[in-house]
């Protein structure tokens, strides 16, 4: 078959210029003998190069070639596969199979579901590619931190405020930018990210620079703690119901808490998108001449996309400040920002479900395999690559419209 | 109903418009021709503010609108259906009509677009379809049904028949005309189709590099020997 030999051409001239490349980046290594440095040669690491990556591609190309069963879902099936995932996200800790570290993992890829669905209304929806969103997310942190430390206000106070300060600072940002679209509009909101993590690493009186906060407040349930033992006259979570103590016991709540913020989120942005507001963010993605011509205001669309985008932003921000009960501007970097953003392309620019898959897939996956260490980058990124290639306009790629008609005539 | 005077506008360095005057009496149907790059898409978008005139003064309904942010003029009552038919590709059919009423908020209700839907049949054959898998003649069935879903008393079309085959440019024009009659909306039209474009006319002005060389009723032009040397000749061997 000429096939296979035209896939065996590809794939022996990608190996070989892939070791053209190792060559001179993997195929040399200085090491210190006694008197000075001497250059070892490390051949064999080029022969592991050309032949890792003439088998890549050659097992790429071929998958490629076979015509795979389209899996498109139906509306339908979509919508209850989101059912179905909020099911069993609810019915997980309760799971024979459910211990400490799993409900940790699937907290943290909560936050990035809460935060891809936030996001997903800027990039998703109004079509702003947004690469400076972790700024938002360190606002909202570092709102609850300081709100609490510096007023002793509990952490369910300190939410809605932090929420609304992500959302002015979304404001802030968004009438800058109004003018610009595309690669212009990336650009400077990468910036504004970047001011937002410069700033706090250097405002040290205010945010303790590059040592963080610390001992920042944990959440309560209605006022009940879950610490060992109450602090002055307060009760704890188990003495109230009579149970025994347990550190599970908070990782559990703070799991029941990130859903309930994740299901808030995704109840909201469903139900904006239905709006004639979430209509128009999806014609601004599309056309923003033809908007105008039709009474569009594009300013107040734009700007209420990065508004409600940063507000959500801040609530994850909130409870990751206080899931962590330490901060610091290492934790809002920009690779957060580029990982959130992968999420919603990755989820199908748009799809709620998609986002879901997506980041248990980016976030999920690097966690399980932290044995790895050094390749967790590595997988990270393969992982990018075989699902662009295999599913180019994301996992869920099929848009839902927002309105039907009823009893079609 | 919309009255310019003396208006000027460009791009940038460039000035388009050299000092328009033009009136567009309420209910009826007046048709500017002119050749490429006459400035006639840049006159009905000066008209919506993008881009802003320079000098002039456009009056809509008596309101000076000269300076109105866009979609404040299409608030007012004054739909622009723009060139290249500008549907959004990947919403709906019924998103996108959904999107015409923006304009009207809470006014908004589901008569006018059954109003709609009974007009154009072809439309509620394909709500559920994404728009930009419609063929050209569907969009710009569309891209007019979106355009009367804000109620306009005045409404601007930018050559409908851009890129459409004869025979579903002459059903354009046939309900442009019954929207006009039945309606009573006002139509201020921008055609490179001459011949069609006249013949429903009630005024009709030519437009030269900026400057309107040429005015009268739809039949006047029609008949006018210069027209027919510049627009008409060979235009309507293929027409009729």
């Amino acid at each position: 078959m000429s096939d296979w030999r035209t896939r065996g051409k590809t794939s022996l001239s990608a190996a070989v210029l892939a070791a053209i490349l190792a060559l001179p980046i993997l195929g040399f290594q200085l090491s210190e003998t006694g008197t000075g440095l001497t250059v070892l040669a490390r051949l064999h690491t080029v022969a592991w190069v050309f032949v890792a990556v003439g088998l890549g591609s050659f097992a790429l190309t071929s998958a490629r070639a076979i015509k795979w069963p389209s899996i498109a879902l139906p509306a339908q099936t979509s919508d209850r596969l989101g059912w179905a995932l909020a099911i069993f996200a609810l019915a997980l800790p309760f799971l024979p199979f459910a211990d400490r570290s799993l409900i940790d993992k699937a907290t943290l890829i909560l936050i990035y579901v809460m935060l891809g669905w936030g996001l997903n209304v800027v990039v998703g929806w109004a079509g702003l590619l947004d690469l400076g969103y972790a700024g938002f997310y360190a606002i909202g942190a570092y709102s609850y931190a300081l709100l609490a430390q510096a007023f002793d206000i509990s952490f369910w106070l300190c939410l809605p405020l932090a929420g609304l300060f992500s959302a002015l600072f979304g404001l802030a940002l968004g009438f800058p930018v109004l003018r610009l679209r595309g690669d212009y509009l990336a650009i400077v909101t990468m910036g504004f990210g970047e001011i937002i993590r410069i700033v706090l690493l250097n405002w040290q009186s205010l945010t303790g620079g590059p040592n963080g906060i610390s001992n920042i407040a944990r959440p309560t349930l209605f006022g009940l703690t879950f610490t060992a033992r109450a602090l002055d006259g307060g009760k704890t979570f188990a003495e109230a119901l009579g149970i025994p103590y347990s550190a599970n016991q908070r990782i559990f709540f703070l799991y029941f808490l990130i859903l309930a913020l994740a299901l808030l989120t995704n109840f909201l942005a469903l139900r904006l998108r239905r709006l004639p507001l979430g209509r128009a963010w999806e014609a601004l993605r599309e056309d923003e001449i033809a908007c105008r011509s039709l009474g569009i205001n594009p300013t107040n669309i734009k700007l209420s996309a990065f508004a409600i985008g940063a507000m959500c932003a801040g609530f994850a921000g909130s409870f990751f400040a206080t899931r962590q009960g330490f901060i610091t501007p290492e934790s809002f970097s920009f690779i957060e920002s580029a990982v959130i953003v992968a999420i919603v392309v990755l989820g199908g620019m748009g799809s709620q479900v998609g986002i879901v898959f997506a980041a248990i897939i980016l976030v999920g996956l690097p966690e399980w395999f932290r044995d790895l260490q050094n390749y967790r980058m590595l997988a990270f990124g393969l992982t990018l690559l075989v699902v662009m290639i295999f599913k180019p306009s994301g996992l869920v790629s099929r848009r839902s419209p927002t309105i039907v008609l009823k009893d079609p005539a | 109903m919309l009255s310019i005077s003396g208006l000027h506008s460009g791009y940038g360095q460039i000035e388009a418009l050299h000092g328009i005057d033009l009136k567009v009496p309420p209910g009826s149907i007046v048709t500017l021709i002119g050749a490429n790059g006459a400035g006639k898409t840049t006159l009905l978008s000066t008209l919506c503010g993008h881009p802003r005139a320079t000098d002039g003064q456009i009056l809509f309904d008596g309101m000076d609108i000269t300076h109105w942010p866009t979609h404040q003029i299409a608030r007012a009552g004054l739909a622009h259906c723009p060139e290249g038919r500008r549907v959004f590709p990947r919403m709906t059919v019924l998103e996108n009509l959904e999107l015409g009423g923006t304009p009207l908020g809470a006014k908004a209700n589901a008569d006018d677009l059954e109003k709609i839907l009974d007009r154009f049949p072809r439309l509620r054959e394909r709500l559920t379809q994404r728009a930009g898998t419609l063929s050209g003649g569907e969009q710009q069935m569309l891209a007019i049904g979106r355009a009367l879903m804000s109620r306009p008393r005045l409404l601007l079309l930018d050559e409908p028949s851009l890129g459409l085959a004869p025979l579903i440019v002459r059903q354009i024009f046939e309900l442009i005309e019954t929207i006009n009659i039945q309606e009573k909306i006002t139509i201020f039209l921008v055609e490179q189709n001459a011949y069609h474009g006249l013949k429903l006319a009630h005024h009709a002005h030519v437009l030269v590099q900026g400057r309107v060389t040429l005015s009268g009723s739809g039949a006047e032009l029609l008949a006018n020997p210069e027209i027919r040397a510049h627009y008409l000749e060979g235009g309507l061997t293929t027409q009729t």
